[in-house]
């Protein structure tokens, strides 16, 4: 049951909030946050690290008769990934609590079904449950960009939207054609994964009709338009720019996850031979999106815009990684997307926190904050270095261990890819020199005239335990790696015939009868 | 906790723990306090390592390594890294240098930093730099040593950047950074090329798989790592083509650039290669191209040296010619010697860059030498040791730079991976050395005095001048523990050269030629007379006939122009590399973001929104279209069912 | 005069045909005429063109049901004739003419 309450609690809380008097509705999204926050920390207490299996497993019939159940479970794939999502939420809320100041209730509504959303899609192992997960979360964050955005909000919400529901239509004709392959193969219609991993998907090399290619890019299409992959990335800068900082935060911490995630859960294993046939044009295309989303952050004017493109470059290193294929790449590109999710979150947050003093994201109108918002600084500082990946920080372990698989697959690709290293480097400390550095510019000083223009507790308190995070992800990456390694381990080495068992002996509840009644 | 991980605790964790006291009370204006805090750290950490290479002494020669394991730092499949120290002959005298040198540097900046706004902030960068510094010399596998590596680069970046407020700091600070960067990147691939090639990245395992014998051509994994490993070298010593980053570096507060510019962050490269010289005694090729880049780097800088009038510039391309050195004496082999002059060039270039701080704070953060002379007489203790510098760099016999210099020239020739031409160069680099310092010392402490009226330059308070001492003594003495076997040989008591027994269990070695002690005198001799030479024509030219240099200057024309602006490198870079990646990043987001996958979703909404107009036209209201439609409908429907 | 005979010749065909005949008139008067009212009385020709095939099929295949269809039809006509005018009407008062591009003022 606690991977139902994990998705449902939010839902309830998401309908409580409306109820509440205003006054009272931040503090108490926080306390339910929080009390989500803790429910997903009984996770630690009920996951086995050492088994490949799916654990806390609940299956339900659903839609009998096609064979539709309500299945859920955890491993050491998505296990990090629902914990990221609880983690940030309460961050958000507090770091969302002067700078959302209109229909207050609708939004931490709106925040708490979206944590339910993408939980969800990070538990579901049947497809359809999936798909209605990944797409129902794109509803909350329709109206998070769309009523508390900026200026060309509309534009940005409905690029959003109709961008990533585009992909996602063909990964639902993908589906309806599993389950369809599953009652020719297994007699009986079903959208289990664990079912769909059994089937026999016909492959033949070379040719681009072939189904089993055919329904990889269906999937794949949808997942690379969510990562976003170079060159379905447009949207990702005007929702970032257009949304709100909370909106923003989810977005590129968590959502773009559920892409990543896809591949993992869906193409590599259900498509093996496709995807090895491909495989080069994954990783090419990962290593554009890393040396050209790192080369167009380089020259953006708006901080919000630069940091969404260096999501574009981060999300590069995730797909090489996965598509490396190896224990370091793919055990990399998973540690990458808790990287990412943490870095550019706080990255998020910081610029959100500037944004609320002086209303600008221009790189140009600022200058010299260094001097009238130290601690700013330094924290801003600490979460480039985690960006760039220097040593001791989360970022450089997903880096090196990515580039390492990579080098081990295909050496010439990865030396492209180090040189995002540099750029990365660049275009980072380029933006913080002009941001921070130097003289003080007018539209600063006029601020900071003001006064309050360094982070008052209530910030600090949002960005500490994204800064503990961060050393402690770069010091002690086991402590992490850990309860993934399994899962990875099993897929890499059963790839070609990927079977997922469900882990009775660590889950306290019975698993109901796979397909209900006849 | 046995001893020896309790010492590596206390080796490393003193500077952090400083770092953190000063770090989390960085708004403090009490330099004495701050300072005292860091510089104590920093005396701790030397203890620490003196009592490491105590114990280290007491081992026998073959098994001088002390290993410690702290924890698995990361293990994914078969890779599995720890953060684990080693100490060995190689580091120790790394350590040594580090927390001796950066005790006194410390010291130093007590008084130097006693008028900054913000000291605490300062010392908690130094220490922090000490610290990764250490990581850097004492990891007991690439990667850790890539944490220090790395954590250098980032302390110098804040450090070269410490007064932010000017943007030409804090964009020197930024090119440090992001030129460390390109040779980091070398760095990883030839870390990937030897994990994958022999499974480990741990030194002792990889030296002892090591095959036995040499690659031959460009493109094995042992070359290859070699060189990408070597261009993380240029990019951290400020080698060609990569050096650029050093002399704006300068920027930073004066100490600074004698703690990490000068005497150990730079060095880390040669520190490298002679960690891995069991890898690169492999890779013949590889170690022509390290000895040429070398030899053309010290060469390079030493004439780019002779026409700046910064007292810091000259000395930071002063520094990057002394880095070429080490790596001509690393590319020949005579690793030893790279770490020799590594430690000589330590003492007396951290001592220069020091008295420069000095000069410079008496004359109020002034640094243009041609508005200096004559200071002798106002700064006496200064000048002295600064003399003493002047004649190790320069090569004056027995001094410290002496010793560590002649070996490397004395191998670059003899060895059988050097070469007469590369010796050549560095006697004529030699020569350039001895000339630009020499005008350094004239400039600055001789002749008449051209200091402005306002400025009143005085002696540095002690904090100051002790450090200065200390260090003059070490370069004064320092290199006689390295005494070449043909002047040792005339010397009463016959010393051996310490170092080289010290260090030759830890490294590998190229056969030397075991030439005649009277070419060697000959060679020695004309190195020292070219330098002496040198050193005369600049005594004359800016002492006894000042008015000479723009003559000669305007004798070599264009040749001196070229020099003087630095070979136009920055500028070439600046024009050939930055701006058209800049601009093509701009390209790259006009044409092919917005103008081409923008402009292509738009097509397809356009192709949607199209065909939903024109079914849109049809909708328009009027009832009689309506009925023509049902009509239409009927008359198809007829035909299918009567005709189709 | 056409002898019973006569009229017993005629067979199915001719109503249908009639009813076809008929149904076209009403449907082109739908069609091209701009007047409510005479769009009005064409569709009531078309509707009485398809009683009459009713009447027929149920006259020549013995079935009632045809003829207990036209009483609905006249049903539903005379309902639509009085809506239909009702609306005109409405139309009248307010353009003072009763064009049918003015139903296109109709949609919201």
């Amino acid at each position: 049951m606690l991977l139902s309450a994990l998705i449902f609690l939010p839902v309830l809380f998401g309908l409580a909030v409306l109820a509440l008097p205003k006054q009272l509705v931040r503090p108490v999204s926080l306390a339910l946050s929080l009390v989500h926050f803790i429910a997903s920390l009984l996770l630690f207490r009920n996951f086995d690290p050492t088994s490949a299996g799916l654990q806390l497993v609940e299956q339900k019939p659903w839609m009998p008769d096609i064979g539709i159940t309500y299945f859920l479970g955890l491993d050491g794939i998505s296990f990090w990934l629902v914990i990221l999502t609880t983690f940030l939420t309460p961050l958000v809320i507090l770091g969302s609590w002067k700078s959302i100041d209109h229909k207050i209730k609708g939004f931490h509504s709106a925040l708490f079904f979206l944590t339910a959303t993408m939980v969800g899609s990070f538990l579901a192992l049947d497809g359809i449950l999936f798909y209605i997960f990944f797409e129902a979360s794109l509803i909350p964050m329709y109206f998070m960009i769309g009523i508390w955005g900026g200026a060309r909000r509309l534009y940005a919400t409905v690029k959003f939207f109709i961008y990533t529901m585009f992909g996602s239509l063909f990964m639902l004709v993908a589906i309806v054609a599993l389950m369809f392959m599953a009652e020719q193969q297994l007699g009986q219609m079903s959208s289990s994964l664990l079912d769909w991993y059994k089937l026999e998907i016909p492959f033949v090399g070379g040719e681009l009709l072939s189904t089993q290619t055919l329904l990889m890019f269906a999937f794949a299409l949808a997942f690379a338009i969510k990562v976003p992959m170079f060159p379905f990335h447009t949207w990702l800068p005007d929702a970032h720019v257009e949304a709100p900082t909370p909106g923003s935060v989810i977005l590129a911490a968590v959502m773009l996850k559920m892409g990543t995630y896809g591949f993992l859960r869906f193409v590599l294993p259900m498509f093996p031979e496709a995807v090895d046939y491909w495989t080069w044009l994954f990783i090419f295309l990962g290593v554009v999106g890393i040396v050209y989303g790192a080369l167009v952050a380089m020259v953006q004017p708006d901080i919000k815009k630069l940091v969404a493109y260096s999501s574009v470059s981060h999300m590069g290193y995730v797909i090489v990684g996965l598509f490396a294929m190896n224990a370091f790449g793919t055990t990399g590109g998973l540690y990458q997307m808790l990287n990412h999710g943490v870095s550019t979150g706080a990255l998020f947050l910081l610029v959100g926190m500037i944004y609320e003093r002086t209303h600008s994201r221009e790189v140009n109108a600022y200058g010299g904050l260094a001097k009238v918002a130290p601690w700013y600084t330094i924290i801003f500082l600490i979460v480039t270095m985690s960006s760039i990946a220097v040593p001791m920080t989360n970022g450089f372990v997903g880096e090196f261990l990515i580039l390492l698989g990579l080098f081990k697959a295909h050496p010439i690709f990865a030396i492209i890819a180090t040189t995002g290293v540099v750029l990365g480097a660049t275009y980072m400390l380029w933006m913080v020199k002009r941001v921070f550095f130097g003289p003080e510019s007018a539209m600063v000083k006029e601020h900071a005239a003001h006064g309050g223009m360094d982070l008052n507790w209530r910030e600090k308190l949002v960005m500490a335990p994204l800064v503990t995070l961060i050393f402690w992800m770069g010091l002690f990456p086991n402590h992490f790696l850990n309860y993934s390694k399994s899962s990875i381990d099993h897929l890499l080495e059963n790839r070609m015939h990927y079977q997922l068992q469900v882990d009775n002996s660590s889950s306290p509840l019975k698993v109901v009868d796979q397909r209900g009644v006849n | 906790m046995d001893q020896n991980s309790l010492l590596f605790a206390i080796l490393l964790g003193a500077p952090l723990v400083g770092f953190f006291i000063n770090g989390l009370n960085f708004r403090s204006h009490n330099s004495k306090l701050s300072g005292s805090i860091a510089t104590g750290a920093a005396i701790i950490s030397f203890i620490a390592a003196a009592l490491l290479v105590k114990e280290l002494i007491h081992l026998p020669p073959e098994a001088r390594q002390i290993k410690s394991s702290f924890f698995s730092w990361m293990a994914v499949g078969d890779f599995s890294v720890d953060a684990a120290f080693l100490v060995d002959a190689i580091s120790a005298i790394m350590i040594l240098v580090i927390t001796g040198v950066g005790s006194l540097i410390h010291l130093f900046s007590v008084g130097y930093m006693a008028h900054d706004e913000k000291p605490a902030k300062y010392f908690a960068y130094l220490n922090l730099f000490l610290f990764n510094m250490l990581l850097l010399v004492l990891g007991d596998n690439l990667l850790v040593m890539f944490v220090g590596w790395e954590g250098v680069g980032l302390c110098s970046y804040l450090l070269i950047g410490f007064w932010y407020t000017d943007p030409a700091k804090a964009a020197a600070g930024m090119k440090a950074f992001i030129t460390n960067r390109i040779g980091d990147a070398g760095f990883l691939i030839g870390i990937f090329i030897l994990f994958l090639t022999f499974g480990t990245v741990t030194f002792t395992d990889l030296l002892s798989r090591l095959p036995s014998v040499a690659e031959v051509g460009w493109t094995g994994p042992i070359t290859l790592a070699s060189l990408a490993l070597f261009i993380g070298a240029t990019g951290k010593s400020a080698q060609m083509p990569l050096y650029v980053w050093l002399p704006d570096a300068m920027a930073g507060p004066t100490p600074v650039s004698a703690l990490i510019h000068a005497a150990t962050m730079v060095t880390a490269g040669v520190y490298m290669i002679v960690r891995l010289s069991g890898l690169f005694v492999l890779a013949p090729n590889a170690m022509l191209v390290v000895a040429c880049v070398g030899a053309f780097t010290a060469l390079f800088a030493a004439t780019i040296g002779l026409t700046q009038w910064d007292i810091k510039k000259v000395l930071a391309y002063s520094t990057v010619s002394q880095l070429g050195y080490m790596f001509l004496a690393a590319g020949v082999g005579a690793f030893g010697a790279a770490m020799f002059h590594l430690m000589t060039h330590a003492f007396f270039k951290a001592l220069m860059f020091l008295g420069s701080g000095s000069v410079i704070h008496a004359m109020h953060e002034e640094q243009d030498i041609r508005k200096m002379g004559g200071l002798r007489k106002q700064m006496p203790i200064t000048h002295a040791t600064f003399f003493v510098g002047w004649l190790a760099i320069i090569g004056f016999p027995m001094l410290s730079g002496f010793m560590s210099k002649d070996e490397i020239l004395w191998k670059s020739y003899s060895s059988s991976a050097g070469h007469p031409l590369l010796w050549f160069v560095g006697v004529v680099a030699a020569a350039c050395t001895s000339f630009y310092m020499t005008r350094l010392m004239a400039l600055t402490f001789w002749g008449g005095s051209r200091v402005p009226k306002e400025t009143h330059p005085h002696e540095s308070p002690p904090t100051m001048t002790i450090p200065l001492i200390v260090l003059g003594i070490l370069s004064l003495v320092g290199g006689w523990i390295g005494i070449p076997h043909v002047i040792g040989a005339l010397i009463p008591g016959h010393p051996e050269n310490y170092l080289e027994h010290w260090l030759a269990p830890a490294l590998a070695t190229v056969p030397m030629e075991e030439g005649s002690s009277i070419l060697e005198f000959s060679l020695m001799g004309i190195s020292v007379s070219l330098a002496a030479i040198a050193a005369w024509f600049a005594f004359d030219f800016y002492v006894v006939h000042p008015e000479r240099p723009k003559a000669v200057a305007a004798w070599f024309g264009r040749f001196y122009e070229a020099v003087s602006n630095k070979y136009w490198v920055d500028e070439i870079y600046q024009a050939r590399i930055i701006q058209p990646i800049v601009d093509g990043s701009k390209a790259l987001w006009a044409y092919v973001d917005v103008g081409f996958v923008d402009r292509l979703t738009y097509f397809a909404s356009d192709v949607v929104l199209g065909a939903g107009g024109m079914l849109r036209s049809m909708q328009n209201g009027r009832t009689q279209q309506y009925a023509l439609y049902i009509a239409l409908g009927l008359a198809i429907t007829i035909y299918w069912v009567l005709v189709g | 005069m056409p002898s019973i005979e006569s009229l017993n010749q005629i067979g199915l065909n001719h109503y249908l045909a009639l009813s076809a005949i008929i149904f076209s008139f009403g449907m082109i008067g739908v069609l091209m005429r701009k007047n409510v009212i005479v769009m009005l009385m064409s569709i009531e020709l078309m509707l009485n063109a398809v009683n009459l095939s009713f009447i027929a099929f149920s006259n020549f295949t013995a079935n009632l049901n045809g003829q207990i269809m036209v009483f609905f039809v006249m049903t539903i006509a005379a309902a639509e004739a009085g809506v239909g005018l009702a609306i005109a009407v409405m139309i009248y008062k307010k353009f003072k003419e009763i064009n049918i591009r003015y139903f296109e003022q109709l949609r919201g």
